[in-house]
């Protein structure tokens, strides 16, 4: 684990928001194998490090963009998960109304500019959202979330470039989980690292693994001063891996089951929570109160959004023109 | 009344809502020092500068998307797209992005951009330089489509796309940029959705947008002496589409011929000769007919690539067709 002198009750917020993440992650995959949610979910269980890292250190006015594996970045952005599950859920007391779901949700007060549907859709998205703010002279920055995936889409590489040449204040944060669906990275990517991609658009870059939060945070930290400077564009490729499949009907065939282990050893959850315990800041019995408040919340948030009720088809031409 | 070009009103028009409101601003391939392939913009570079008439990387997509950003963030971004044919590089964040996140997002956000470019053949340039593709975006729910045939028109109607908060394909014509017409120096706008009759007649009714509408307007003044008096619509926007008019047109005419440029199958006429079909069916004295560019790709060869095009004596050939039709 990385050092830092963070005082407990940091450590216990990021602890937090990645519980939240990841119970509610659970959550939307139970609903799924009953039956009791329609439609399809993107879950990044094993990524929440990335997530609540980049997040923790952003201003509430700073921006977010995101993509379809977007639930995490919006609950560390401050989402609140009962409109998050209700918007996933298709009722009118979701983020927009059950219009977008899983893939198109957005909360625009709390600078989450959208999940995205489209691998590397949101990329140019934030690099133009940055480019207002530099006309503007504002002081806000832009975090792009994107996974390796995205990383051989040609808007990856045109907004990579048209970002450094135009000096916009955006973060571009490559979640690497190593498959793109169901392809190893082997086979889509010919660099090494995807940040050496950064380079070759004079992009400062910083690798990190990406399930330990203090390693994203310093990074984070970095990449957020030097773009805030006005310096132009920073990258961070966080090495992770999704423990769940692609999405909902992804058996994983692709990969081993030792595999999948392994990587749950790493769980960047566990990894803080024992940092914690470790460094005697608490308890297990505080840790295991924390976790079944969290767990609590996301039961209310289900009720909530199960009672909640659906937008109705006379609304459906609602906001169609501007 | 002062005379300018096409090319010159669209200037203008930019000129005079950048002028007004600083969130306006340009982006696009060689609009900068050059002014684009089409002289457009050119010297708004020297008012302006660098930072609000952009020139940018060959990344079409991108600096669509880069526009939907800038315009979630509240700027009023006008893109430029040489060619209407290299649209086909940006559609998903036309089509994907632009058109739809007002929608999805339940109106949190408003994407108010202008993607002007130019469509249109007639001068050799080949099939990837030269198509007319607006069916393509009628069929985009969340897109505003609009297509001026004169100068006048096009100064009126891109400055109230500039200033709709939806995004908004404004397609102007390769062919249109030199011709000159009459542009008042007073400020005026024209609203989307509002047709203009262009020629009064009681006999036949002949739908067009852009550069048909010069077509059109030839081959009613031709068929004024066969004793035909056509009425010429000009459309001028396709979304929103005024009906209206179209439809109390052909209740006084009884029948219609579409004149479009794109090509035939699955055209702007396709879906206009349904809507003439399901709301006025019954005044029709004739089958809705169509002009258009035939199916294929755009030659280059002149009498191949005008061999395709909508003429003027094949809209004479179909309106003669239609006034001799009996039940």
């Amino acid at each position: 684990m990385g050092q830092g002198c963070y005082d407990s009750t940091v450590l216990s917020a990021w602890y937090k928001d990645m519980l939240r993440i990841r119970y509610f992650e659970k959550k939307i995959d139970f609903l799924f194998t009953r039956n009791l949610i329609h439609g399809t979910a993107h879950l990044c269980i094993g990524q929440e490090a990335v997530a609540v890292g980049v997040c923790s250190v952003l201003k509430k006015e700073d921006l977010v963009v995101s993509n379809h594996r977007g639930h995490g970045h919006g609950i560390a952005k401050g989402l609140e998960v009962k409109k998050l599950m209700a918007e996933l859920m298709g009722k009118k007391t979701g983020y927009c109304s059950g219009k977008g779901g899983t893939q198109h949700f957005s909360c625009i007060e709390k600078g989450f500019l959208g999940a995205n549907g489209i691998t590397g859709g949101g990329i140019p998205i934030a690099t133009g959202a940055a480019l207002a703010i530099k006309m503007k002279k504002r002081k806000e920055v832009v975090v792009s979330f994107f996974g390796d995936g995205a990383a051989s889409q040609g808007v990856f590489h045109e907004s990579l470039n048209m970002a450094s040449l135009w000096k916009v204040p955006v973060i571009y944060v490559c979640e690497n989980n190593l498959y793109a669906m169901s392809t190893p990275i082997g086979e889509t990517i010919c660099a090494k690292n995807i940040a050496d991609r950064a380079g070759g658009y004079c992009i400062p870059s910083k690798i990190v693994d990406g399930n330990n939060i203090f390693n994203v945070i310093e990074a984070a930290k970095e990449a957020i001063d030097y773009v805030r400077e006005g310096n132009g564009p920073f990258f961070i490729e966080c090495k992770t891996y999704r423990w769940m499949g692609h999405s909902k009907s992804d058996m994983r065939l692709y990969r081993t089951r030792e595999e999948e282990r392994l990587w749950k050893e790493k769980c960047p959850i566990n990894m803080l929570r024992n940092h914690m315990l470790i460094k005697r800041m608490y308890k297990e019995t505080e840790l295991d109160k924390i976790d079944k408040e969290i767990r609590n919340e996301i039961e209310m948030a289900y009720t909530f959004s199960k009672d909640s009720k659906e937008l109705q088809p006379k609304e459906l031409y609602k906001s169609l023109f501007a | 009344m002062r005379e300018i070009s096409y090319s010159e009103a669209i200037r203008e028009a930019l000129k005079e809502e950048m002028l007004k409101d600083e969130s306006v601003f340009l982006l696009g391939e060689d609009i900068g020092f050059y002014g684009g392939a089409f002289g457009v913009t050119r010297g708004l570079i020297d008012e302006f500068g660098p930072e609000r008439v952009k020139n940018t990387p060959i990344s079409e997509n991108s600096f669509v998307g880069v526009a939907v950003g800038a315009a979630m963030v509240g700027m009023r971004p006008i893109v430029e797209i040489m060619f209407m044919d290299f649209i086909t590089l940006a559609m998903d964040q036309i089509v994907n992005h632009a058109a739809k996140l007002h929608y999805l997002y339940d109106g949190q956000v408003r994407i108010p951009l202008v993607v002007r470019t130019p469509a249109g053949a007639g001068r050799g340039y080949g099939a990837s330089h030269s198509q007319s593709l607006e069916a393509w975006f009628m069929h985009v729910p969340g897109l505003k489509i609009v297509s001026p045939s004169t100068p006048y028109d096009a100064k009126g109607l891109l400055k109230t796309a500039i200033r709709d908060n939806n995004p908004v394909i404004f397609i102007e014509n390769k062919l249109l940029y030199a011709a000159k017409g009459d542009v008042p120096k007073k400020e005026y706008t024209i609203p989307l959705g509002k047709a203009d009759i262009k020629k009064r007649g009681k006999d036949l009714t002949i739908i067009a947008y852009s550069r048909m509408v010069h077509l059109a307007l030839e081959a009613a003044e031709e068929l004024k002496g066969g004793g035909v008096e056509a009425e010429v619509i000009d459309l001028r926007s396709l979304v929103p589409i005024d009906m209206d008019t179209v439809i109390n047109s052909v209740k006084k005419t009884g029948r219609v011929i579409v004149v479009e440029e794109d090509n035939l199958t699955g055209g702007v006429g396709a879906e206009i000769s349904s809507l003439v079909n399901e709301h006025v069916f019954k005044k029709l004295k004739a089958p809705v007919r169509r002009v258009a560019s035939a199916d294929v790709p755009i030659p280059c060869a002149p009498a191949l690539e005008q061999a395709i095009l909508p003429s003027k004596d094949k809209l004479i050939k179909i309106a003669k067709e239609i006034m001799m039709f009996k039940r």
